[in-house]
């Protein structure tokens, strides 16, 4: 008896604190700034410039929150996460947000208690391969040596793709796309394989980015989201709301050029008015001032926006928008209405 | 001073005695103490199962018995296991322990002779030689090993060719070339010739391990001569002779049965032969070195230990300095260098985790990595890896504490 009444003073101590820790908005606000997990180096996606300032496609959907919240885009703090590492950095509480091309699954989804808060790239797994070897198709792989991030999707899909085609090769474990990007060029790899984007950004910080090409097959979908712990619903809604925001203003036209005289009074767009809160009362809602969307918007521009910024054809990585564009252009992005 | 046969009045016992009593005040300590240690971790884990509950997670293992789905590089691990992708997490694991029995054991040997070597040297008089090993010692054991695994990779794969230039090119000739036309050398590994067995070849193996229980008999009978009659025998051709000479015999009158398959190009990588992979060579140097760089002060300390009597003793009676190193000073510094030199190869064992920098798929890459990762059980992982380091360490310890007593002095 008296066991388990001390087993079940224990007990709700440590549901307490969990309790205590599941109000994220309160401690993301108690801290004064927000932990954000990103990835360690990935050029275009989330990369520390000269300055040692974080920048990327994945590091602007971070500060987009951190202004949401704070308004400031400079309240967050970067940590970089491996592809091991990532998990449970974001289960333990010692980030917010994780925002580092992670694709969505539903075993990640339920299995792990994390909730995807939606999709800021679609992508499909690709194959890096040195010009020189003349191979022009991933079913001519056969017997070939092949460099791949550790405990990613990419993995899996690799054993699934050469499993199904019937031919072997040798995988060679890395842990971080600097670490694979160096064996692939030491040539102790004949194939780097990963997320299409992310080997475009990877060639693209090659010396000689023309020599390597990526073959025509993408070998699964990789739909890669920001993501939180499940449980925490209200934290939930603002990441997710935050990302919506920024693909909203891009289909409605609202980017970091005209946002100020658009926010100053109310337009005739009434949509408009509800994201940029000159109407109604969203922010309250999701438990954030009347300017949220409008902050979020500012820290780094719309969806289109951070996307040529940092990914766009006319920077090195040079991705198209493809799957990437608006419903309205005939791409994936759709946004629900802000209503 | 009062007599000594006088029985101390009989008391009765009162709870004070417990602690002001020195009969009773360890035993007091000491229940204390373990009752602290029993309540501090039973609430770390009460702790940790109701804060897992919170988060909606339970301790569960059955993630072991479902498909892996992901593929380990080959190695002796994946050979013996049969691992193909569709094998369960356990199969995955079990590769990486064997892989990490194979890095450990090949690691425990290599250091072994390393350190003694080096030991022996580090205290001849000739001052180079001495000097040469200070450097080995002090270079490998004042530098992460971790560095040394990287360096020692780094060397392997990138100071070696491609398998692509062994193929010949448009000029009619190829940048890199075999050596002796069966070993390629490359940044993937050391290809080697391996062994073909035909028939009759069980019949070679037969009179191999019989040839050498002959070579164990013989020295043993070399032995008892020496020390009954003090004849000395020669040792080291006629071993060599019984070892080799009836195995070439065999070999030629049972009609070659073993051949050789030699490496060769196919596509992207050498096929055929026998693959040494980079990861395990560099891990492998790396662990010895390091490893054998400790024991090389461990052995000069035992060495060390025996006093310089039993040296001049000897020399006295005539023995040789080298026979009276391996006859009088090793035998009785043994037992000052075994328990420190247990203590390194559990060193080496659970260094050979760091496995990881280099890719070699040892138990902390299967089960502490991937498996982790794709299954997102990092405690029951951990848990399982601990099991696995503390098993291995008890039974390196329980191997050589057997070996410890074998070599005790004995008394008479």
């Amino acid at each position: 008896m008296k066991k388990t009444v001390l087993f079940g003073t224990l007990a709700v101590a440590g549901l307490t604190a969990a309790a205590a820790s599941a109000a994220t908005l309160d401690d993301v606000k108690a801290r004064g700034h927000l932990n954000c997990g990103v990835v360690t180096g990935l050029a275009g996606f989330g990369a520390p410039d000269a300055n040692g300032v974080w920048e990327g496609f994945d590091v602007d959907v971070c500060r987009a929150v951190a202004a949401a919240i704070f308004g400031d885009k400079d309240a967050v703090e970067f940590v970089p996460t491996t592809g091991e590492t990532r998990f449970t950095a974001l289960s333990s509480g010692e980030i917010d947000l994780l925002a580092r091309n992670t694709t969505w699954t539903m075993s990640r989804d339920t299995d792990l208690k994390f909730d995807f808060i939606g999709v800021n790239y679609y992508d499909g797994q690709g194959f890096l391969i040195p010009k020189s070897l003349g191979v022009t198709s991933a079913k001519d792989l056969d017997g070939a040596t092949v460099c791949i991030q550790t405990g990613t999707t990419t993995e899996l899909n690799l054993a699934d793709f050469f499993r199904a085609n019937n031919i072997s090769y040798q995988p060679v474990a890395v842990q971080t796309n600097a670490e694979g990007q160096q064996q692939y060029l030491a040539g102790a790899c004949d194939v780097y394989t990963t997320d299409a984007s992310g080997l475009a950004a990877t060639r693209a910080t090659f010396e000689a980015p023309g020599d390597h090409v990526l073959l025509p097959e993408i070998i699964s979908k990789e739909p890669l989201g920001p993501l939180v712990r499940h449980g925490d619903n209200e934290w939930g809604d603002i990441a997710m709301w935050t990302l919506n925001a920024l693909i909203a203003a891009e289909e409605l036209g609202i980017t970091s050029a005209n946002i100020a005289e658009m926010s100053a009074a109310p337009t005739n767009n009434p949509e408009v008015n509800r994201i940029l809160g000159t109407e109604g009362e969203l922010g309250a809602m999701i438990g954030l001032s009347a300017d949220w969307a409008k902050n979020a918007i500012m820290a780094g521009g719309n969806y289109g926006e951070i996307f040529e910024r940092n990914i766009g054809e006319n920077t090195p990585i040079g991705l198209a928008r493809g799957l990437n564009a608006q419903w309205t252009d005939g791409g994936l992005l759709y946004s629900p209405p802000f209503r | 001073m009062s007599s000594m046969s006088d029985s101390p009045p009989r008391e009765s016992f009162r709870l004070s005695q417990l602690i002001y009593d020195t009969r009773y005040r360890s035993l007091t300590i000491q229940v204390i103490t373990l009752a602290l240690v029993c309540v501090g971790i039973y609430w770390l884990v009460s702790n940790l199962l109701a804060n897992l509950a919170s988060l909606g997670l339970q301790p569960d293992f059955s993630f072991l018995s479902s498909r892996a789905s992901y593929d380990i590089t080959s190695s002796i691990g994946t050979w013996l296991v049969g691992y193909t992708n569709a094998g369960s997490h356990f199969d995955a694991a079990l590769v990486g322990l064997y892989n990490t029995l194979l890095v450990a054991f090949l690691g425990i040997i290599l250091a072994t002779i390393l350190g003694v070597l080096a030991g022996v040297l580090r205290l001849s008089r000739n001052w180079l030689v001495s000097r040469l090993m200070a450097v080995y010692v002090e270079g490998f054991r004042n530098v992460p090993l971790l560095l040394w695994i990287l360096l020692i990779y780094a060397v392997f794969s990138e100071a070696t060719p491609r398998p692509g230039d062994f193929r010949v090119g448009d000029d009619g000739t190829a940048t890199a070339s075999l050596i002796w036309n069966s070993i390629a050398v490359t940044n993937r590994g050391t290809y080697l010739p391996a062994p073909i067995w035909g028939a009759n070849s069980g019949l070679l193996v037969a009179v191999f391990v019989a040839s050498l229980i002959g070579a164990f008999a013989y020295r043993r009978y070399a032995k008892k001569l020496l020390f009954d009659t003090g004849r000395l025998l020669p040792m080291v051709w006629p071993l060599f002779a019984i070892v080799i000479v009836p195995s070439v015999l065999a070999f030629f009158v049972l009609g070659r049965p073993v051949t050789l398959s030699y490496p060769e190009l196919t596509g992207f990588n050498f096929s055929g032969g026998f693959q040494l992979s980079n990861q395990l060579m560099a891990l492998w140097l790396a662990l010895s070195l390091y490893t054998g760089a400790f024991i090389t002060e461990i052995v000069r300390a035992g060495i060390l230990s025996v006093s310089k009597g039993q040296s001049e003793a000897a020399a006295a009676l005539g023995v040789r300095p080298n026979r009276a190193m391996s006859l009088v000073i090793l035998p009785q510094a043994m037992r000052v260098i075994i328990p420190p030199l247990t203590s390194q190869y559990l060193n080496l064992t659970k260094n050979s985790s760091l496995a990881l920098a280099v890719g070699y798929a040892d138990v902390r890459a299967t089960l502490g990595g991937i498996t982790l990762n794709q299954t997102g059980r990092a405690l029951e992982c951990m848990l399982l890896l601990g099991l696995v380091y503390l098993a291995l360490s008890l039974a390196i310890s329980f191997v050589m504490n057997v070996f410890n007593n074998s070599m005790k002095l004995e008394e008479r």
